[in-house]
């Protein structure tokens, strides 16, 4: 808590120059509303914000990220297995992640309409990739040396993925996790964009429309707090899941690498 | 020698490929192992000891020659010979415990028994108070030791260790070759031990073969008739050094 307090200070400073600024310079309302009237917006409608918004998007987060690890873990471990398939595919999994996902929710909307599908599918979509990614790399990062000593032991190929090549994997794959879940949120958020009934990136864009530029902030406030709170919820399930991570020095990495 | 090898290692000859042509590594290797001996393995740092055990493990394939156990041509990897490489190399996402009963968990074991087992050994060990800690949270001893613990329950007749205690501080190399000396005596296994250290092969074996610099050929077999337990300081176990290394100089430089 003590390492954070430097950041708090910042943020409090941040939000005080805000405040004054906006209203010694008598910024209008709808270009830029001071963070009091932000927070005024969000407690008026926070029963709506999270009754209906945010669990419109969280749902299609939430669904949309498990969806992408299970497809990710199942995809790399594919590609892994099969060589042929990992040298058809994995150059055209690396290249089409230069392609920026959000690029494909109007084609999503005109295959899929305006239901919850399309946005699931863009979800889907952008934290597919970099799991999967994570897990062929990781997959393939075993260490040479264990492999050879678990077949000294008579290891089937079944037991050296489990026993090996599986828990090389796992720091790769959260980190993947990492990325994937902050674009969780965004790509929920921007899939609204196009057409919604609910959620808060339709909230965001109909606020707009109206100026409601505080309720635009209030919807933004949310969007990166729910973002915080998945990044927290993996960073967590790390910790959880990879209790030995802690101790695995530097010293040993290193040594490890010239044995 | 009476009666049938445990091993044989009959005219075992490996290349690498290098720099366009092929470099030869072992050149016609061979030399017999008797039930329940401790045979070291000596020669010059680079002169293919490594390979030679990876070959008698089974992880390797000779270009000539074989491998004979107990009078049969060996099989695949992992059904007869014990192996410790040179780095501990457990794994560090496994508890201690785990780390040891990992080839009995290979073989498919029951998890309980298996434990059962390994925990009996522990204290011998000096590993009792830590079977639940992750390795990194071991000092470099503690691991090699769990590491040695590990090949010795994967229950093969026939143990090979490559420089098992290279690592480690001289105190703690004296500790553990002289709990190896003891469970040799206990446990009646045979022992292939590759080491580099002259004086670690006569405290321990009842053999040693002298490698020459690459490509390595037996130069030299000699017998340690000393009484155990053995001292560095004892007039014949240095003579016997003073053999060892003039033989040991004759092949090349020492690495």
């Amino acid at each position: 808590m003590r390492q954070a307090a430097p950041v708090w200070v910042v943020v409090v400073a941040l939000l005080l120059i805000w405040e004054s600024a906006t209203r010694f310079l008598e910024i209008p309302r709808y270009l830029l509303p001071a963070p009091s009237a932000v927070a005024r917006a969000l407690v008026d409608s926070l029963d709506v914000l999270i009754r209906v918004h945010s669990r419109v998007t969280l749902l299609e987060a939430g669904v949309g990220l498990v969806t992408a690890v299970a497809l990710g873990i199942a995809v790399g471990s594919l590609l892994h297995l099969v060589p042929l398939l990992r040298r058809a595919f994995y150059p055209l999994i690396i290249i089409s992640q230069t392609i920026p996902s959000i690029v494909l929710v109007p084609l999503l909307v005109i295959w899929f309409g305006y239901g919850m599908l399309p946005k699931l599918l863009i979800v889907v979509i952008a934290c597919f990739f970099p799991i999967a990614v994570a897990v062929v790399d990781g997959l393939g990062s075993a260490d040479a040396a264990r492999l050879k000593l678990l077949r000294s032991m008579g290891a089937s190929p079944w037991q050296e993925f489990i026993l090996v090549k599986l828990p090389t994997a796992l720091p790769s794959l959260f980190t993947g996790l990492r990325v994937a879940a902050t674009y969780a949120v965004m790509a929920a958020v921007i899939g609204e964009w196009m057409g919604a009934d609910a959620g808060l990136g339709m909230y965001i864009v109909r606020s707009a429309h109206s100026f409601r530029t505080e309720q635009v902030f209030a919807g933004i406030v949310l969007i990166s707090l729910y973002s915080v709170l998945l990044f927290k919820i993996v960073d967590w399930a790390r910790h959880v899941i990879l209790p030995w991570e802690r101790y695995v020095t530097e010293q040993q990495a290193t040594r490890e690498q010239k044995t | 020698m009476i009666g049938l090898p445990r091993l044989r290692v009959h005219g075992v000859s490996k290349a690498f490929p290098y720099d366009g042509g092929s470099l030869l590594t072992l050149d016609g290797v061979s030399f017999d192992v008797a039930p329940e001996e401790f045979v070291a393995i000596i020669g010059p740092s680079g002169c293919g000891k490594s390979t030679l055990l990876e070959i008698i493990c089974g992880l390797q394939s000779a270009d000539a020659g074989w491998i004979e156990i107990d009078g049969r041509r060996a099989e695949s990897p992992g059904k007869q010979v014990a192996y410790m490489p040179q780095a501990d190399l457990l794994f560090p996402w496994r508890r201690t415990l785990d780390n040891i009963i990992l080839p009995q968990i290979v073989q498919g074991v029951p998890k309980k028994e298996a434990e059962a087992k390994a925990r009996k050994w522990l204290p011998l060990f000096g590993l009792e108070d830590f079977e639940r800690a992750y390795p990194g949270q071991l000092s470099g001893g503690m691991r090699q030791r769990a590491a040695l613990l590990r090949t010795f329950l994967t229950e093969r007749d026939i143990v090979a260790l490559d420089e098992p205690f290279g690592a480690l501080d001289s105190q703690t190399r004296r500790r553990l070759q002289e709990w190896l000396a003891g469970l040799h005596g206990e446990l009646g296994r045979t022992i292939l031990l590759v080491t580099h250290d002259v004086e670690e092969a006569i405290l321990l074996a009842d053999r040693v073969i002298v490698l020459s610099s690459r490509p390595a050929r037996v130069v030299e077999e000699i017998e340690v008739a000393l009484p155990r337990p053995r001292s560095p300081l004892a007039s014949a176990f240095v003579e016997l050094k003073g053999r060892i290394l003039g033989s040991l100089d004759r092949t090349g430089t020492m690495g």
